[in-house]
C-alpha cells in the first residue's frame, strides 16, 4: 500500500494554500502585505500556488517607509515588474515630506508614524476587508497566541483577551462593515521552515540575505548599515568594512547585521541552525518596552 | 547534552572544520525537508509541571536560543516561581497579564523539531473555566499529553481532560506522570496511577494509550531515556513522540471534496479547488456532485508543482472534470457509491463557546465544509457535566458547557459522523448579530426513527401552547354531521411504490364516491407538495414532515365529517404510525397497493430513469427501502383494476363509513 503521508513542508503549504483560498473566496476585497522580505516571498509564492494556472486574484501591498534598504525596493521594483503583479505602494506622504525618520525623530515615532499610521492609511484608502500579513508565531511570544483569522475592530485594533475560537480548519470570516480580519497564512511555519522552503522552491530573495562586505556601525551592540547619506555623519564616519548578513529585513537604521560568512542558502541555515541568536533581537523596535510588541500589535501593526 | 538529533549537525559543525561543507548540509537538508508533522496538545495545569516538560523538550533539543534565555534569566529574577534555577513556564507565557497572574490563558503554539519529525504543541490551560481552549487545542492535534502530578495521582481534571481529548477525536494519549522524584522514582506509585486511569480511560473511545514516567524539573525521561528508574523499559517522551504512528489516522476511505474556490481565470478553464478533506482523488475516477448528483468524471488533479494522478487529505488541489457541470463553493465532490449524509437534521456534540449564553430559540449561522448556512436547535437532548460525566437536562448552555443537541439547517448538508470523519463532522456556530464564533459541534449522525421532527418540540413547549388555545365550542354535533352527509369520517389512506397505481386508484374511488352521494376530499403527494409542503425535500426527515402535514388535514376534514383519501408512498412503519397517531386508529384505514417494484419501473419509468442516471435520490423502492405494511385494512393488486374500486366500496359499506344508510 502506497503511505499517504505529506512531508512537514508539503502539510505547512497545504495548509497555507487553503487559508489562502478561503480568504479569497469569503472577501470581497483582500490584501496581500508584501513586505519584501523572505517570509513576504514565501507568503507570494504560495498565494501565486493557490490559484494557479490562474492569477492571484488580489493585489499586494508594500507599506513604504521611505527608510528601507535601496537593495530591498530595487528587488522589489524587478521582481513585481517581472512576475506581473499587481503591487501598491504606499506611504505617509505628509510624514514623509515633514521629514519624519528614525535619526531625527526616534525609532519610536518613526515605526508608529511610517509603518503602523501608513499601514492604517493604506488599508482605509483602498477598503481592504482582508489584510494577509507573513507573521510567524515563532518569532515573538505574543505572535504564539494569535488566531490565523485574526479579528480588528473599526480602528485596525486587535484585542488578545477577546480572540475568536479558531478550532479545526474552519475559519470564521463574517465582519460588519468597517471591520476586517489580518490573516496569516504562515503562522505555524518556523524560520528554518521558511528557509528549508527557499531553498527547496528555488524562491528569489533579496541578496541583503546572503554576507558579504558592507559598511557598518557598531550602535549599541547592533551592526547597522550605512545605506545612505541619510544618516547623520558623525555616525557614518564610523563605519567599518564587515563581512555581514540580514536575517530580517526593514528600516535600516532599525535593523542589526549579523557578522557572517554565509553566502549561500545552505549556508544560511547551518549557521542558523548552530547560531544561538534568535531573528527578532536584530530588530531594534521590539526593545522599546517589555512586551512592545503586544502593544504595538493592538495598535494596528502587524 | 548531545541529543540524537544534533549529531548530525554536530559533524557537520565540528571544531575542525574540515567536514564543514555545502555537502553535509546538503544532504542534511534533502533529508531534513522530507521529515513529518506530529500536531500535539498537552493538558494539565501550571502545578502538574506542563510549562516545565514543554521548557525541557524545546530546550533539550535545543531549540531555544540564547537570547531568549538571556531575557529569561532577567524575568525570572523580577517574578519568577522557581528560586533560583531558570523558570521554563516563563519561556512560553505569552502575553502580558498572563505572565502577571503566573498562569497560560490562551492557546499558545510552541515549534520544535528533531532530526525525524517537527512538532507543533498546542499549549492549553487545564482549569475547568478553560475548556473552550482546550477544546481549541484538541481540535487539530494528532495526539494529547495529559500530565499527571505523581504525588496526586489522577484527580478530576485528569478525567476532564482525557474525556475532552475523546470528545475531539483524538487517537494517541500519553500520560505523563511527572514528579516522579517527589515519590522517589517509586514503580508502585507508578503502577497505581497507571491502573486507576486505565480503568476509567476504557469507558471512552480512546484506540491507543500510553503511559509514561518522568520528572520534567530534572530532565528525567523526557528526552534522554530514564537512568533513574530501571524498572521502566519504555521510550522517554521524546522518543515516543518521535516515533508514535499516525500517518494512517486520516481517513482515505470516503473521498469527500467540499469546493472551496471555484478557478474562472478565462472562459475556457473551469477549475474547482479545495484541500481534501478525505479518501483519495484519483484521476479518470468517476464523480458525482452535490446537491446536483449530476456526474462526471475527474479529467486533471492540477497543482502548481504539476498535474498528479491522485490526492490525498490534507492536500490542497485544483480538479477539472470532463464535462461542463455549473458548480458553487460549497458543493460537495464525491463518488457515487460512497455518497455521505446529505440532510437537514442531525444530532451533535456541542460545545458552548461563547461569554453569552445559548439562546435556543435563536437562530445562528452554521459554517461546515466550505457551506454556510442557517441553523436552528430543535432540542437539547443533555448537558454533560466535564468532571463527573453525569448527564442532566437543561435549557440552554453557558460558556464551557457541553451537551447533545438536535438541529435542523435551512438547507441540506453533507456529513459524515465526526468519529468517522473529523473533516466532514465538525462545524462551528456564528451569531449573525456579534458575528463572534459561539460554538463548536461535532456530529453524531442523522436523526435515528424515532426522532422524528414531529416530536423535535420539548414537552413544556407543548403544554405552554396548549395552555394558551381556547378550543372554540362547536355547535354541531356529530351525530347531526352523520345524518346530513350519510357518512362516518375515515381516512382512507393508500400506500404503496410509486408507479403501483395508487393515483389512478384514489381519483377512481374519488369519483365512485363522489357519484354515490358522498362527500369526499382527496389529498394527494403533488397538491400537497406544490403548495403546504413546498419547502421539504424527498429525505426520510422531511418526507415525514410531509406527511405530519397531510395527516393534520386529513383529522381536521374528518372532525367536520369529511372522508379523505390520501395517496401517499409512506415508506415504512415508524412513519405510519405517526400518522396514525394523529388522525386516530379507529378512523384510519389503511390500503396497500401491493405491486412489485419491476411492475412499477414499468409502469411509470420516469423518475426510476432519472434515479438511475443520478439525478435523483431517496427513491422507495431504490435507494430507499419499502417496508410494506403487516396488517393493512386492505390488500389490493395491480392486476385486480378492475374490481379494486368495488372492494373498496364493498368495505366501506359493510362498516358503516359510507353509506349508513
Amino acid at each position: 500500500m502506497t503511505e499517504y503521508s505529506l512531508s512537514h513542508l508539503k502539510e505547512l503549504e497545504a495548509e497555507a494554500i487553503h487559508i489562502i483560498r478561503e480568504v479569497a473566496a469569503e472577501f470581497e476585497n483582500p490584501v496581500m502585505l508584501y513586505s519584501i522580505g523572505k517570509d513576504s516571498s514565501v507568503m507570494v509564492r504560495l498565494a501565486e500556488k493557490a490559484f494557479f494556472p490562474g492569477k492571484v486574484p488580489f493585489p499586494l501591498m508594500h507599506i513604504d517607509s521611505k527608510w528601507k534598504f535601496q537593495e530591498m525596493v530595487e528587488f522589489r521594483d524587478n521582481y513585481a515588474r517581472e512576475n506581473n503583479w499587481n503591487l501598491i505602494v504606499h506611504y505617509n506622504k505628509e510624514a514623509f515630506e515633514a521629514g519624519v525618520g528614525p535619526f531625527t525623530h526616534g525609532s519610536k515615532v518613526h515605526t508608529d508614524v511610517m509603518k503602523t499610521q501608513a499601514l492604517l492609511e493604506g488599508l482605509g484608502k483602498y477598503k481592504f476587508d482582508a489584510a494577509f500579513g507573513g507573521a510567524r508565531r515563532d518569532e515573538e511570544k505574543s505572535r504564539a497566541k494569535e488566531r490565523i483569522f485574526s479579528f480588528r475592530d473599526k480602528f485596525h485594533q486587535w484585542d488578545p483577551k477577546n480572540q475568536r475560537p479558531e478550532l479545526w480548519d474552519i475559519y470564521n470570516a463574517r465582519v460588519h462593515k468597517g471591520e476586517s480580519i489580518r490573516v496569516f497564512p504562515i503562522s505555524n511555519w518556523t524560520e528554518l521552515d521558511i528557509w528549508q522552503y527557499i531553498r527547496l522552491e528555488k524562491i528569489p530573495i533579496v541578496p541583503l540575505y546572503f554576507a558579504k562586505e558592507r559598511p557598518v556601525v557598531n550602535q549599541d551592540g547592533n551592526l547597522i548599515m550605512v545605506d545612505d547619506d541619510r544618516m547623520p555623519k558623525e555616525i557614518a564616519e564610523k563605519a567599518e568594512m564587515k563581512m555581514v548578513r540580514f536575517r530580517t529585513l526593514g528600516c535600516y537604521p532599525l535593523t542589526g547585521a549579523v557578522e557572517s560568512e554565509a553566502d549561500t542558502i545552505e549556508k544560511i541555515v547551518e549557521e542558523m541552525m548552530t547560531v544561538t541568536v534568535s531573528e527578532r533581537t536584530t530588530r531594534v523596535i521590539d526593545f522599546d518596552q517589555d512586551g512592545s510588541m503586544e502593544q504595538k500589535k493592538r495598535e494596528g501593526y502587524f | 547534552m548531545n541529543t540524537e538529533n544534533n549529531q548530525s549537525i554536530s559533524t557537520v559543525n565540528s571544531p575542525n572544520g574540515e567536514t564543514r561543507g555545502t555537502l553535509d548540509i546538503n544532504t542534511y537538508l534533502d533529508q531534513d525537508e522530507k521529515k513529518d508533522l506530529l500536531r500535539l496538545l498537552t493538558a494539565g495545569s501550571v502545578d502538574d509541571g506542563k510549562s516545565t516538560l514543554i521548557g525541557r523538550l524545546l530546550f533539550d533539543s535545543k531549540k531555544i536560543y540564547e537570547d531568549q534565555l538571556s531575557a529569561l534569566e532577567r524575568d525570572s529574577k523580577r517574578m519568577g516561581h522557581a528560586g533560583e534555577e531558570i523558570d521554563y513556564a516563563l519561556l512560553l507565557d505569552g502575553l502580558k497579564a498572563e505572565r502577571e497572574q503566573g498562569i497560560t490563558i490562551d492557546v499558545a503554539y510552541r515549534y520544535f523539531s528533531t532530526n525525524k519529525r517537527k512538532f507543533i504543541i498546542a499549549d492549553t490551560p487545564g482549569h475547568t473555566q478553560y475548556t473552550r481552549n482546550m477544546v481549541t487545542g484538541a481540535s487539530t492535534a494528532n495526539l494529547a499529553i495529559i500530565l499527571i502530578d505523581a504525588t496526586k495521582g489522577v484527580i478530576t481534571q485528569t478525567r476532564r481532560h482525557t474525556f475532552l481529548v475523546s470528545l475531539l477525536g483524538i487517537k494517541h494519549v500519553v500520560l505523563a506522570v511527572n514528579k516522579m522524584d517527589l515519590v522517589n522514582y517509586d514503580q508502585k506509585v507508578f503502577d497505581e496511577i497507571v491502573a486507576e486511569y486505565k480503568s476509567f480511560i476504557t469507558q471512552l473511545d480512546v484506540p491507543d494509550v500510553n503511559f509514561i514516567p518522568i520528572a520534567a524539573l530534572k530532565g528525567e525521561n523526557v528526552v534522554e531515556p530514564t537512568t533513574l528508574m530501571p524498572w521502566y523499559h519504555g521510550p522517554s517522551m521524546l522518543e515516543f513522540l518521535e516515533s508514535v504512528h499516525i500517518s494512517s489516522d486520516r481517513n482515505f476511505d470516503d473521498m469527500r471534496f467540499p469546493v472551496q474556490y471555484v478557478l474562472r481565470p478565462d472562459l475556457d478553464f473551469r477549475g474547482f479547488s479545495a484541500r481534501v478533506a478525505s479518501g483519495i482523488i484519483r484521476k479518470g475516477e468517476k464523480i458525482m456532485v452535490l446537491p446536483s448528483r449530476k456526474t462526471s468524471r475527474i479529467k486533471e488533479i492540477i497543482t502548481y508543482d504539476g498535474n498528479l494522478d491522485e490526492a490525498f487529505p490534507p492536500q490542497s488541489v485544483t480538479i477539472t472534470l470532463e464535462d461542463e457541470i455549473d458548480i458553487s463553493r460549497g458543493d460537495m465532490i464525491v463518488y457515487p457509491d460512497n455518497l455521505p449524509r446529505i440532510e437537514r437534521h442531525f444530532e451533535a456534540m456541542l460545545v458552548w463557546m461563547d461569554e453569552k449564553p445559548m439562546d435556543p430559540n435563536m437562530q445562528l449561522f452554521i459554517k461546515h465544509a466550505n457551506n454556510t448556512t442557517r441553523v436552528r436547535f430543535d432540542k437539547i437532548q443533555y448537558k454533560i457535566d466535564v468532571n463527573s460525566l453525569q448527564k442532566s437536562s437543561v435549557n440552554h448552555f453557558e460558556l464551557n458547557e457541553i451537551g447533545r443537541v438536535v438541529m435542523t439547517t435551512n438547507k441540506a448538508i453533507y456529513f459524515d459522523p465526526y468519529k468517522k470523519n473529523r473533516s466532514t463532522g465538525s462545524f462551528i456556530l456564528i451569531d449573525p448579530i456579534t458575528n463572534n464564533t459561539v460554538a463548536v459541534g461535532m456530529i453524531i449522525d442523522k436523526l435515528s426513527a424515532e426522532d422524528l421532527p414531529s416530536k423535535i418540540v420539548d414537552e413544556k413547549t407543548l403544554e405552554a401552547n396548549k395552555s394558551r388555545i381556547h378550543k372554540g365550542e362547536c355547535l354541531i354535533s356529530d351525530a347531526q354531521r352523520q345524518k346530513r352527509f350519510n357518512q362516518n369520517p375515515a381516512t382512507l389512506w393508500i400506500t404503496g411504490l410509486h408507479g403501483s397505481g395508487k393515483n389512478e386508484l384514489a381519483f377512481t374511488l374519488e369519483k365512485e364516491l363522489f357519484d354515490a352521494g358522498a362527500t369526499v376530499v382527496l389529498l394527494d403527494g403533488s397538491s400537497i407538495r406544490s403548495g403546504l409542503s413546498n419547502e421539504l425535500d424527498f429525505s426520510p426527515t422531511d418526507r415525514a414532515e410531509h406527511l405530519r402535514r397531510v395527516a393534520h388535514i386529513s383529522k381536521l376534514l374528518n372532525d367536520q365529517g369529511i372522508i379523505t383519501i390520501c395517496s401517499f408512498i409512506t415508506p415504512d412503519e415508524s412513519i405510519r404510525k405517526q400518522v396514525i397517531q394523529i388522525i386516530g386508529e379507529d378512523r384510519f384505514k389503511l390500503i396497500h397497493m401491493d405491486a412489485t417494484i419491476e411492475f412499477c419501473k414499468k409502469n411509470k419509468p420516469e423518475l426510476y430513469e432519472k434515479f438511475e442516471e443520478g439525478l435523483i435520490a431517496n427513491l422507495p423502492g431504490a435507494d430507499l427501502q419499502f417496508f410494506p405494511p403487516e396488517n393493512p385494512t386492505l390488500l389490493l393488486k395491480p392486476e385486480n383494476r378492475a374490481t379494486n374500486t368495488k372492494t373498496i366500496m364493498e368495505y366501506l359499506a359493510d362498516h358503516k363509513i359510507f353509506p349508513i344508510v
